[in-house]
């Protein structure tokens, strides 16, 4: 059973479906003891960075998923603001204290003259700057659906698997042993998104 | 680099979906999750659902198309039609839409942008902005399905929901709407540049060239059209194809 982590944000929806698509039961809950309980975890979301955490603390989600994915060492997927949580300290609305799972900070994108609009929203073609087994079979171009106005800057440089570029080198997908999160969404971005979370329910870090 | 976005647009009555011209003469053009399919398969980037229909009691067939086309389509989808609280949005937010869209109730009551935008992020709320040319010979911004006048300049309303919180906008020229005579570009440039936020265009294509101008004179980051998908051989294929041949990324 993969648990879909429910803290009031996000198209759970679209991601649970995404997994049955592909013949996998999947649980959205909120229930700190069934994460505990799921083979494999995800950790959806949209929203602001502060505002995420403080939900997780408030339901107890935040000791689950240290539970869970720290000490059982569960396979973990992270999608946006799931994978922003992982960073040490965001800067949305103040400054917030994350999982502190990858070493780095959320901050918002900087498209300096370029005259993009923030957010950066539509399909952008990623780089692999690592090898990750999350992204096999994923056909070039590589196009995944981003949403987001901030982005997590990597302290070490080995736990970037992906970047794409939207005024400046954005950080697309990271990996740090059984942790896996993209700042893009799988389950909006076709076959490339389902071949991803194809990987992940594979997966044997 | 970041590609230009091909958006159907789906247009919902009662439960079908209906083409319409400068907002009026509705026509049932078919089933809206079987065309969802259609757009999907061909590689639309997103989808967006609007429903117009006229009472409450009806609107339940909005989330159910939402529902149903969610669990087969893996796109970005958003879905908009009287939604007025902030429970309406989530309800659909939980059902598969990854976006809410908000027009009259936006106007009426401002607040229900920050709401939004507050609980859900701001790139879940996408303002519509539907506006024609006034007696002045301005562009005004309409509520009620282009019935009611606004007295507000189309610039000035999405300065406003950009500071609100809107993710980005929906810009919709009444004039234009189901006449297949090319988007409004000169209003579509002056909104586009005036905020940061992503503008969307809508209203008016009838060629494939349409959305290239859409996006090199009217300065718009997408591009959304419904009737030259239904009723012309200028398929979501045809139409990435002409752009990428005309300069701009798009998906495959």
């Amino acid at each position: 059973m993969i648990g879909i982590v429910d803290y009031g944000l996000g198209n759970l929806f679209s991601v649970k479906k995404a997994f049955e698509a592909l013949g996998n039961d999947a649980l959205i809950t909120n229930d700190p003891d069934a994460i505990k309980k799921a083979d494999r975890v995800v950790l959806p979301g949209i929203g602001a960075f502060g505002d995420g955490m403080n939900y997780l603390k408030e339901k107890g989600l935040d000791e689950a998923l240290t539970e869970a994915v720290i000490r059982q060492g569960k396979p973990f997927l992270g999608i946006c603001l799931g994978l922003q949580l992982l960073a040490e300290t965001g800067e949305e609305y103040g400054t917030h204290t994350g999982l502190g799972w990858i070493r780095g900070r959320v901050r918002k994108i900087d498209v300096k003259s370029s005259g993009l609009k923030i957010p950066h929203i539509g399909w952008n073609d990623i780089a692999l700057r690592n090898d990750s087994p999350l992204l096999d079979n994923v056909r070039a171009p590589k196009d995944f659906y981003f949403v987001h106005s901030y982005q997590l800057e990597c302290a070490d440089s080995a736990d970037v698997v992906a970047i794409t570029e939207y005024g400046e080198i954005i950080t697309a997908a990271v990996q740090h042993g059984n942790i896996f999160a993209t700042q893009f969404h799988p389950e909006k971005s076709q076959d490339h998104g389902l071949q991803l979370l194809k990987n992940f329910i594979l997966w044997t870090p | 680099m970041v590609k230009v976005r091909l958006i159907p647009t789906v247009l919902l009555m009662n439960g079908r979906m209906v083409k319409t011209k400068q907002f009026d003469s509705y026509r049932d053009v078919g089933n809206p999750t079987t065309v969802a399919r259609v757009y999907d398969a061909q590689h639309a980037d997103e989808l967006v659902f609007l429903d117009i229909t006229a009472t409450t009691d009806e609107r339940h067939f909005l989330l159910e198309t939402i529902r149903e086309v969610a669990q087969e389509c893996f796109i970005p989808i958003t879905a908009g039609g009287g939604i007025q609280s902030l429970n309406q949005a989530r309800e659909l937010l939980r059902n598969g839409a990854d976006k809410v869209a908000i027009n009259t109730h936006a106007i009426e009551r401002p607040a229900l942008i920050n709401e939004i935008a507050n609980a859900f992020g701001n790139s879940t709320v996408l303002v519509s902005i539907d506006y024609k040319q006034n007696a002045a010979g301005m562009p005004e911004v309409h509520t009620h399905r282009g019935q009611k006048p606004t007295g507000l300049h189309p610039v000035a309303w999405a300065k406003e929901v950009e500071k609100r919180g809107a993710g980005e906008i929906l810009l919709t020229s009444i004039d234009r709407e189901g006449t297949m005579t090319g988007y409004d570009v000169e209003t579509l440039r002056v909104v586009a540049d005036a905020v940061e936020i992503p503008i969307i265009a809508n209203g008016g294509v009838g060629t494939v060239q349409d959305f290239v101008d859409g996006v090199q004179k009217g300065h718009a980051s997408a591009v959304a059209a419904a009737s030259i998908f239904h009723f012309t051989d200028q398929s979501i294929f045809k139409a990435h194809s002409h752009m990428k041949e005309k300069g701009l990324s798009v998906r495959r």
